[in-house]
Order: C-alpha cells, then structure tokens, then sequence
C-alpha cells in the first residue's frame, strides 16, 4: 500500500533523537500497518529470527527485533499495540520497553489502534534502553494524547538497590488453567525470579481476574480503531491506486483489495463490523467498559505491589509458517502482553534464559509512568545475569 | 397550493451548518481563508498523511459556547468528538470527525416573530463542532474529478432544531434568526454565497389534528433563504399530492434544483451510509468548567433582541423598524452611524428601513456592499432636516448617489435641486397656480380640503419640486383668507 511514499514530514520521536545526537541507519521490516505477531504478514516477506533463521523473529517490530539481536544496530524503536515491543524482544533475546500510554508522541506513527499504539526503544541492556527512552518520551503539542508530565533522567536511578522490592505473580498467568504456558519457559521464569528473590525482593501471588477477557476485548477495540484509522489508504492522494479504475467505488475496492493483505483486510471486516450500527453496544462499547475492569484489576494489584513479572510470552519463537493458518493460536501468542495496552501502563520484557535453544522473555509490567522503576529492576538483574549479552552463534 | 392551512400540517427541522470564523482550522493550523489557489491551504493533518494527529483548536470550542450561551442552551461540561466514517474522495481521512452522543451544546431555544407579530418559541436540540470536508470539482475536468482540500477541516458548528416549524415562512424565519445570531457574536461571517451559512431541512407533513409525524424527507445543502422557502414548499406539494394519490412518503435525502424548482432522490433510507460512529481516540473528552461558561457569558455582545428593545426604549423607534433594523448586524451598525450623524434617529430608522431596504431588496445586496456610506447617506438626511431639500427630492438624490454621483451636496449642487424657500419666489408660483384654476380655488376655499393637495401639487409641479412643501401649504392658506 505504502510502498511507494516517502514520508515528507518526520515523526516526533524521529526529529526528538536526531536532537540528541542519534543516527538514524533506516527503517527495518515489520507486519503489514503492525498486524501480526510473527513478521510474516509483511509485504516484504518475513524476517528471520537471528537465534534460529528457521523461526519468526515475532511481531510487529520483527525487524527491530532481529536487528538489535544481531547487532545490525545498537538499538532501534519499535511500536507496541499488544506487545509488538515486547514478543519480538522476547523471541530474538534483547531487551525492549513499552512506555506508559501517553509518555511518547505517537505524531508521526502511522496509526494502529491509537488508544492503545505507543512507541518505544528495543536495545541491547535495559541502560541502553534508558538512554533511547529519555531521548524518545515528553509532551508533544501535536499529540493531544501525549501526556504534559516531566520526563525523569531514566539513567539516573538504574542502580538503585531492590532490597524490599515487591514482586507480584499474577494467579491467573502461573496457574496456567489454559495450559499455554511451555513448561521449559516457565522453569526459566522461575529461575530468573529465584535470583529476583536473591537479590532481595519479595514475591507475591496478586489477581488479575479479567486477565481472561484481554484477548477478546483486544479484538475488538484494536480492529474497531484500525478500521477507521485505515480508512485514509483510499488510493485518492498517496500511496497505491488500482489500475484503470472504472468508476469511485472501483478504485476504493481494487486499489484496497489488492494492496492490503489479507490480515490487515479481515481486521478491518472485524473493526467495521464490531462498530456497525445494532452491534456497536454489543462489542465495542461492551469491549470498552471491560477495558476498565482490566485496568482496575492492575490499580488493585499496584496497592499491593512495585512490580509484576510474568513470562511475554506463553512459548518460544515458533517456525516460520508454523502458525500463519492458524490465527488464534497466532493470536494467543500475545496473550500475556495484551492487557498492559488496554490498561495503558509500562511494561518491559528482557531475556532470561533459554527453553528449546531460544530465548525466553519475562515482562516486568509497572504502574502508571513507573518506566523509571521498571528500567531500574531489569538493570540490576543485568548486572548480575549476562543473558543480554549472549549472541546467536552466527552473529559472533 | 393548499400548503398548512388546509387538511394537512407541515412539520419542518433545520439543521444549519455555520462556518466558525476561526483563522486557522478545528484540527490543524493551516489557514482557512477562503478563495485561496486549490489545496494551498492544506498542512499534512489536512491531507491525511499517514501517522498525523488532530489537535483541537481553541477558539472553535470558545465559539461553540458563545453560541450556547447566545441561545441560553445547556452547555456541557463533557463532550465528545466522534468518528463519522465514510468514504468519499474530499473526505481525506474516510472518516469526518464530529461529535456524536455528547455535543458541546445541549437544549437551548430561539425566538421567531410570526407574520401576525406573534412570537413563537423554536427549541434548538443540539448544536456541535465538527470538521468541514473538502470539495470535489466536477465541471472542469472531463471524466475526472478535481478534488480541493482547502476547506477540508474549517471548523463548523452544526445547529439542530427541534421539529417546531409549521411552514416554509416559519423556518426561514428561524434561519435568518440564527444567521442574525451567528454575526452579531461574531462566530461566523455569514456568507452565504462562499457557503459560510447553509442548511439541510426536515420536512413531513401529516393530518391536522395528528400526533405522530409523518415520514421526513431530508432536503439537502441549501444556501439561501429563498430557496429553503421555495424547497420546503415544493417538497410539501409533492408529499401532499403523492399521500393524496395514494402513495406513502418514504425516508430519504432529497436535493433541491433550484433551476427546476424541484426536489429529486438522492439515496433512501436503506442505501444510506452506517457511520459507525466511535469516540475519537486521538482528541480528548472537551471539559468545560462553570468559570469558563461564566467568562464565556460575559463576552457576549449585545443580542439582536436586546438591541430591538433598546432602539425601541432609547431612541423611541417603533417595535417594526427597530425588528428590521436589528435582524442585520450591519445594517444595525449602519444605522447607529446615521443616526447619531443626523441626532434623528427617527428619520434615520424612517429612511434606512424604507429607502435603503428598497434599494437592498431590489438590487439583492447586503448593505456592506452599497457604494453610500452611512456617513453620506447621513448627510443627505441632514439636508432634509436643515430643509435644502425635501424629502421627495432626497430621494432622487440618493438615486444619483446610488449610481456613484457624488455626495449628497455635490448631486444637489450639480443638477440644482435646492429647495426654494424664497417666500417671494413660491408665491409667485401659487399667484399663477390659483389664477390658472379659479373654478377649483372657490372648491377649495368653500371647503373642499380634498383640493389642497391637488393645489400644492401644481406648485411643486412649477417649481419641479423644489418648492418647500410646507412653504406652499401655509402660502395657499393665506391665499383663502
């Protein structure tokens, strides 16, 4: 669809690191407008992931992902609409964050699912992602979602100690009632909250009762908001337009048709579908008064607690074509991510471990604008663990 | 035509679209200034590339709340800006952003003079803040269509009525009373022409007597007052004859041909669009506080209303003169210049809304655009009263004006139209006058009053009418002693 435009205009993330200093080497592969969770909903093919070239780096930053992982790039940004930071992260071994809804401007990203897109960095060590974060977050008077918040030094305070720090579990993840959690994935969290433990936090079990709803809430918000923020790829003033079109409704249907690919078209049935008029009150104002009960189960749980770990992802990178006929067991892949975007909150993900010769992932999810705190318990985890500097063999 | 008062009653609603005369547009900073070189006027949120936000300009929401200030409605503390989606190629997101469920402004109402000087209340449902589309071009383009985003994103403020309307006089009344408004707030210029001011009406009909409403037809983008009339009344005709023959109104969008003066299909209700309105994720729910209302109140000019009373108060005016006067900022500001050049607020009223609304009605123009300013129109009202002219000969005066002649002393001047008040000249002039028609001076002076005028109009006839009249009259009257 977009193959052929160049932006005219820089994104505010963009034109905020390049007034740090920051070089931008180019633009790295993704799922199609974000929609996907293993990269091969892209228009230019998948890409691999560094760790094992048969498996998906995940998605949507899969190219970002894989990038940093390789060390093709020290760092990169990514977008995270329900863990496209996070899962790629997870999958290719490196360390990724998802800033809290509104800390960095979304003016210049192309737009997903705006209630719930937010950019962020995706780098080698949870200081190296403090130091793209500090460069990436405030206000930004063209983003009236951005939040008018002072931004804190994110390098300052990484090696604060974590001695009494608490840990929340959350019952209805380890609990593993859908049995989605692989158990060689779940032996290495364990392991990384043992030395958790080690280093002086506490662990305790918190609820998360809605968790359950996230993924269905998810689709249908996510599609609801896609639909209409697609609507502008009409073939009209940019970007593909059909052949020949014999009429207006010609060129909207076959320049629409043939561009978008088949992902990104069935989340926009779903979205149009979800807000039609007689299905609205039923799915997407119902998947909107869920939202809330998703995030209060979060607010309840952060009076209790400084953190919450839990696996990002239920499994390891999958092959390549593994699961692309398959797309709730797709979907599922982003079962423990999802429900910090509908909350809005901080969330990270860094590796662990290994479990089947691929990286594992764990999420360290914080309270509301908590990225301080989130980036501080990953560093010093990181200074006393060097799973962050392990390189796939080939890529030594 | 058997329009209302016959078997049938006529129910109509407006929902009129007033451009906000805000610099720059709702969401973006880009200028909307109209009549500018086709999409020179448009910023990246305008063209919708990927990855642009709106942000809410300010002024458009302080213009809302005037406006439901102006009309006393609720004004509320939380609305909601809403996605509109369709597809059309001048609609360069696929969707218009609009408010929906929660509108800035609630239930508020407006005053309406009927024609038998009654007053009648219309209630104002709603009115909200959106975003103008673009406009598509197709005359100049075989085959194709040109597509100017210049307007695309102006901020509106759509006013919905109430279905209070029972005839076409009625809701063009309302229109002009909102037109009126809009001005005299300073939320929007009016024009009608560049579609500054424009309106889609609601029209139905059913039984006298009956409480359900019958089957609306949606006329469409009407810009002016005489076609809204001339539309709603075609479109009763036609509803009337077609239940009359039988037939069942169905609901739909109707455009109006003013050529043919008539209104034709558009779409029906089953080909039209499902919005699928949702909240806008990228604008924030619109607060307003109590304080801010407040302040918004306070900045209020004087209303149309107020004025009317005050002219009738202050300056004595009759309750008609200073109705016409006040239903046009412009011309009310016109008058206020006249009439405090002249100190005679009453002639001035006399001839602004006789002579000059003539003159406005007959050339079809707005007294902005009249090549006599208030100034010299004033001046050659001052000449009236310092009796240089008479009020007969004013009038060819502002003829000459009107035509570009020069000011008021200079027309006088150069075709010699001062009046005579030599004494001695007019009754030369009544001498010949009575020697020339002894019969009709006995008529008259055996008590014929009726001959009086036909006296003095044989004076003013000799003297082409520059006689002073009131000179002629006490001159014949000394005559019949």
């Amino acid at each position: 669809m977009l193959d052929n435009f160049i932006s005219p205009y820089d994104a505010s993330v963009v034109e905020k690191m390049q007034q740090a200093g920051i070089v931008m080497l180019g633009k790295t592969n993704m799922d199609e407008f974000a929609m996907g969770s293993s990269n091969e909903t892209s228009f230019y093919g998948a890409v691999k992931n560094p760790w094992n070239t048969k498996a998906v780096p995940g998605g949507s930053s899969g190219g970002s992902a894989a990038a940093v992982s390789a060390r093709l790039a020290p760092a990169a940004t990514g977008t995270d609409t329900g863990g496209s930071i996070r899962q790629p992260a997870a999958f290719c071994g490196i360390t990724g964050i998802k800033p809290t809804y509104g800390r960095v401007s979304r003016f210049g990203m192309i737009a997903f699912a705006s209630s719930l897109d937010q950019a962020g960095p995706m780098g080698q060590s949870a200081s190296d992602c403090a130091l793209l974060l500090n460069a990436m977050s405030g206000f930004d008077e063209k983003d009236s979602t951005s939040i008018e918040k002072e931004v804190p030094d994110y390098s300052a305070g990484l090696d604060k100690p974590l001695d009494g720090l608490r840990i929340g579990l959350p019952k209805e993840y380890f609990d593993n009632t859908d049995g989605g959690m692989n158990a060689e994935v779940e032996a290495v969290i364990k392991t990384a909250l043992d030395q958790y433990k080690a280093m002086g936090a506490e662990l305790i079990e918190v609820e998360l009762p809605n968790s359950g709803l996230s993924v269905p809430v998810y689709y249908v918000v996510a599609p609801a908001e896609c639909s209409a923020n697609l609507s502008r790829f009409d073939g009209v003033r940019y970007g593909y337009r059909c052949e020949d079109p014999k009429d207006l409704n010609d060129l909207y249907t076959r320049s629409r048709g043939e561009a978008f690919g088949t992902e990104v078209q069935s989340r926009i049935m779903v979205g149009a579908y979800a807000l039609s008029s007689g299905y609205y009150d039923a799915y997407y104002l119902k998947a909107q008064q869920l939202r809330h009960l998703i995030s209060d189960d979060f607010k309840k749980a952060y009076e209790k607690v400084d953190v919450i770990m839990a696996p990002a992802t239920p499994d390891t990178a999958f092959n390549i074509g593994e699961k692309t006929d398959d797309p709730i067991s797709m979907y599922l892949s982003d079962i423990y991510t999802i429900a910090v975007n509908l909350a809005g909150i901080p969330a990270m993900s860094i590796p662990v471990g290994f479990a089947q010769d691929m990286p594992v992932g764990m999420q360290i999810m914080g309270n509301y604008f908590e990225e301080a705190k989130l980036l501080n318990v990953a560093h010093k985890y990181q200074q006393v663990t060097d799973w962050h500097t392990r390189l796939p063999e080939e890529f030594k | 035509m058997t329009v209302s008062n016959g078997a049938w009653e006529v129910v109509i609603g407006l929902e009129i679209h007033a451009q906000l005369a805000t610099k720059s547009k709702i969401f973006s900073g880009a200028s909307t200034a109209y009549g500018a070189e086709p999409n020179t006027q448009t910023s990246v949120v305008d063209i919708a590339l990927p990855g642009v936000l709106p942000v809410l300009n300010k002024e458009a929401v302080h213009m809302a709340v005037k406006f439901g200030m102006a009309i006393g409605a609720e004004v509320a503390d939380r609305s909601v800006f809403a996605r509109k989606n369709y597809f059309y190629p001048d609609l360069p997101k696929g969707y218009q952003i609009s408010q929906f469920d929660l509108p800035i402004v609630g239930l508020g109402c407006i005053n309406i003079e009927l024609e038998n000087g009654e007053t009648k209340t219309i209630g104002v449902t709603r009115a909200h803040l959106e975003e103008d589309a673009g406009k598509s071009l197709h005359e100049d383009y075989a085959g194709m269509t040109g597509i100017d985003l210049n307007r695309a994103g102006t901020p509106l403020l759509e006013i919905v009525s109430e279905p209070d309307m029972r005839s076409a006089k009625e809701a063009v009344a309302y229109m002009k009373k909102i037109h009126t408004l809009v001005q005299y707030i300073g939320i929007c210029d009016g024009n009608m022409q560049e579609g500054s001011f424009r309106c889609d009406a609601n029209v139905s009909v059913r039984p006298q007597g009956q409480e359900e409403y019958g089957t609306r037809a949606e006329l469409k983008n009407i810009n002016s007052f005489r076609f809204v009339e001339r539309a709603i009344n075609i479109e009763v005709e036609r509803q009337i004859d077609l239940i009359e023959d039988g037939g069942e109104v169905v609901q739909e969008t109707r455009l109006y041909d003013s050529v043919k003066n008539e209104t034709r299909s558009m779409r029906s209700k089953e080909e039209a669009n499902d919005y699928r309105y949702f909240p806008d994720p990228d604008l924030l729910p619109v607060i307003i506080t109590e304080e801010y209302r407040q302040q918004v109140r306070g900045e209020l000019p004087e209303l149309p209303e107020q004025k009317q009373q005050r002219y009738m108060d202050e300056l004595g005016l009759s309750a008609y003169d200073a109705g016409v006067i006040t239903a046009s900022i412009s011309l009310s500001n016109y008058f206020d210049i006249v009439a405090k050049k002249t100190g005679d607020a009453k002639l001035s009223a006399n001839w602004i809304t006789g002579e000059l609304s003539a003159r406005l009605n007959r050339e079809e123009i707005e007294v902005e655009n009249v090549n006599v300013a208030a100034e010299a129109f004033a001046l050659l009202l001052e000449r009236i009263k310092d009796n240089t002219i008479s009020g007969k000969i004013a009038k060819d005066v502002l003829d000459a004006m009107w035509n570009g002649e020069g000011s008021a002393d200079e027309v006088i001047e150069n075709k010699g139209l001062k009046q005579i008040t030599d004494t001695g000249e007019i009754e030369a002039f009544v001498d010949e006058v009575i020697a020339n028609n002894p019969a009709q001076f006995e008529e008259l002076k055996s008590g014929k009053d009726k001959m009086m005028g036909f006296f003095v109009g044989q004076v003013m006839k000799m003297s082409k009418g520059k006689a002073n009249p009131a000179q002629v009259n006490e001159l014949i009257r000394s005559k019949m002693k």
